[in-house]
């Protein structure tokens, strides 16, 4: 694994954090689905490359899987979503942009610290790859404490979950890939948007996590 | 064709739900879901009769996965018989809609199949698999009464596992990861039977950083402090079968997962001691259960922190390790299956009769209703750990194993106890006895389950037959 093959998975698992960053500072609800549809174009892409990298096809099922449900399907779901119930506005972020991004750059470090010092017998690729792919899991946690809005809880759900297939694709042979990724997209289609957005919406009459908190089962 | 009770584990659970969920009406599916059950109970329970099937490259049927598979087919199978009449009960007083009742069934049944391949999983991959099958359908299941609390309950739930599940995921690649270079790439290199036999040559680094995932991930859903957030919550909002079904199996499936994991580090001699780390963070999930149980206002919550309590020290015993403690580890998990359940179902019956969970608005309901009422005093001695009953000799054997070990260690752990029998007694006496509260409706109980359940608990500590004390010795020993 050598030269330019390298050099294009490194660009493209960099790109992916690169874009993790992009979501921790979107305030509107429009430009978060927007970048959230860019990062799974990034992932599909990586996927891509490391399916012809290690000559396995079976990822190219997941590289298809990345770019038609989650850069498509997914981003015009919520669009329409959000447009029905109409909350175009801002988000509110916990602790403000710029502390938030900085404390992203402090678990950046900390994903390459501890993965770089753990991995040190395993093949350079491998070891790029998870790097990276622990950067865009924590950056998607971040994303999901800061954020009181359901909607952006999930975009940092997903983009978490977009680090974790960048990890298993990376990882070398790794089988039941295709059916991990097929999993997790099922938990998101189900799950998010079938059933808790529209209850919410239909109970609340918000989907601001923040307005949930309010009803507390203990003193209620 | 030959008699293969591991095919029957996931057959039985995976054709019911089907069943349940494409037959027309609902009237039925009780009694399918509670019949199901039985079977894949009866198929558990041969297990201990039959010769076990070779390990083959996805199913592994050891000593260590039998005692959890009977366990947890047995309380699923009560809990399905207590369940079928709590729901009608839900019914008729038009909480849910009879519409639900198949959604409800097939979701239970599909939550078994998901214990059964967890348990059954010789595969790291397949096993993660299964427990975020046992997730999603809880999550549903503790939405389905889609009030304001429910909602909010299941919307946390499902934020927490989500992400306690992705962490284990992140751990199970790098397990992958570090097995890859010793076992070839491919599926060889997630069998857990061969994971176990080459722990000692994988890169150890590795390891650390991916026990740290699972301990993160799966201790998510055993509740472990501070990562037990969703549990209070998803325990006293779905119905209370499923509460039952949540602490005494899901919560014990997570731990399986957790203790296979902890085997394999045990295996490699330069891997970092998982036992420390377990040993803190089940301490403080003691102490903090504990604490937790004193101001609380809502009888489900009470039990839930009181699991919170206990799952702790269950931690705290296999974290310990050494013959002497995870056998108690073992007891205890469970003692603690059977009682809290038992718990569980009276408390389901206590609410259906007031009509509330809050705990002001009950009082005396060993003179109202005696059979519900002294049932739950029996209960709650016996998670207090009373002598006459079965916990007493598991948590008796941890703080011996604790004394012997680390004695400085059984002074927060004793505490813990204390503090938490204090409060059970303080909050049983607000529900158990003085004058009568609250309403009275009157409710249809099935007192079997919660009987039979409590029968078992007393019986362990009188007598555990040789049989089974050389079984849980023989699983101690494997668990290192």
């Amino acid at each position: 694994m050598h030269g330019l093959t390298y050099d294009i998975a490194h660009l493209l698992a960099g790109s992916l954090v690169l874009v993790s960053f992009m979501l921790l500072y979107q305030d509107r609800l429009y430009a978060l689905l927007n970048v959230y549809a860019l990062h799974a174009l990034v992932l599909a892409a990586s996927v891509a490359w490391q399916a012809y990298a290690q000559g396995a096809p079976h990822l190219y099922i997941t590289a298809a899987i990345a770019l038609l449900f989650k850069a498509i399907l997914i981003p015009v779901v919520l669009h329409r979503i959000i447009v029905r119930l109409g909350i175009h506005r801002e988000i509110e972020t916990v602790g403000g942009i710029g502390l938030t991004v900085l404390l992203g750059m402090g678990l950046v470090a900390l994903a390459m610290v501890v993965t770089l010092r753990a991995t040190e017998g395993v093949d350079l690729l491998a070891r790029e790859d998870l790097a990276f792919a622990l950067a865009v899991v924590l950056l998607g946690l971040l994303m999901m404490v800061t954020r009181r809005n359901a909607v952006s809880q999930v975009v940092g759900f997903m983009s978490l979950e977009n680090g974790l297939v960048l990890a298993a694709t990376g990882a070398k042979g790794m089988p039941l890939v295709v059916e991990i990724s097929v999993a997790f997209s099922i938990l998101i289609a189900f799950i998010v948007i079938g059933i808790f957005l529209f209850r919410i919406r239909e109970r609340f009459d918000t989907v601001d996590v923040g307005a949930l908190d309010r009803y507390r089962g203990e003193h209620g | 064709m030959n008699f293969d009770p591991v095919t029957l584990l996931l057959a039985i659970p995976t054709v019911a739900a089907l069943l349940i969920a494409l037959m027309p009406g609902s009237r039925a599916s009780a009694t399918l879901n509670t019949g199901a059950s039985s079977l894949t109970f009866l198929a558990a329970l041969s297990l201990l009769f039959v010769e076990r099937p070779a390990p083959g490259a996805y199913l592994l049927v050891d000593e260590f996965s039998t005692i959890f598979l009977v366990l947890i087919n047995f309380v699923s199978f009560t809990t399905s018989v207590f369940s079928a009449t709590y729901v009608a009960h839900e019914v008729e007083t038009g909480r849910v809609t009879p519409g639900f009742l198949r959604l409800y069934h097939a979701l239970y049944q599909a939550l078994t199949l998901a214990f059964n391949l967890a348990l059954l999983s010789n595969n790291i991959g397949i096993m993660w698999v299964a427990i975020e099958l046992a997730t999603l359908t809880t999550v549903v299941m503790v939405g389905i009464y889609r009030t304001h609390a429910a909602i909010e309950a299941a919307w946390k739930y499902f934020i927490l596992a989500s992400v306690g599940i992705a962490l284990a995921l992140f751990g199970t690649i790098l397990v992958y990861m570090a097995a890859e270079p010793v076992l070839g790439a491919g599926l060889n290199a997630m069998i857990w039977t061969d994971l176990v036999s080459h722990a000692a040559s994988l890169e150890p680094a590795m390891l650390n950083l991916a026990f740290v995932f699972l301990l993160l991930g799966y201790g998510t859903k055993i509740g472990l402090f501070p990562l037990h957030a969703w549990l209070p919550d998803a325990h006293a909002e779905g119905p209370t079968p499923i509460t039952a079904v949540l602490s005494g199996l899901l919560l014990n499936v997570a731990l399986y997962a957790l203790l296979r994991c902890k085997m394999l580090m045990a295996g490699n001699p330069g891997a970092l001691a998982p036992g420390p780390l377990m040993i803190l963070m089940g301490l403080v999930s003691l102490l903090f259960g504990a604490f937790m149980l004193y101001r609380r206002h809502d009888i489900k919550r009470l039990f839930a922190y009181s699991s919170i309590e206990h799952m702790g020290l269950i931690t705290f015993a296999f974290g310990l390790g050494g013959p002497l403690a995870n056998f108690a580890g073992l007891l205890h998990m469970v003692l603690h299956s059977l009682t809290k359940s038992a718990i569980f179902f009276s408390v389901g019956d206590i609410s259906q009769v007031k009509g509330t969970q809050k705990i002001a608005e009950m009082g005396g309901l060993t003179k109202t209703n005696p059979l519900i009422g002294w049932g739950l005093v029996i209960g709650v001695a016996a998670i207090a750990g009373l002598p006459p009953l079965g916990i007493f000799t598991s948590e008796f054997l941890t703080v011996s194993a604790t004394l012997a070990a680390k004695p400085w260690l059984a002074l927060p752990l004793v505490l813990g106890l204390l503090i938490a029998v204090g409060a059970l007694f303080l909050q049983l006496n607000r529900i158990a006895f003085g004058e009568p509260k609250g309403a009275n409706h009157k409710v249809k109980c099935s007192y079997i389950p919660m009987f039979v359940h409590l029968a078992l608990v007393l019986a362990a500590c009188i007598y555990l037959p040789a049989t089974l004390v050389a079984w849980f010795q023989a699983v101690a020993r494997l668990l290192g």
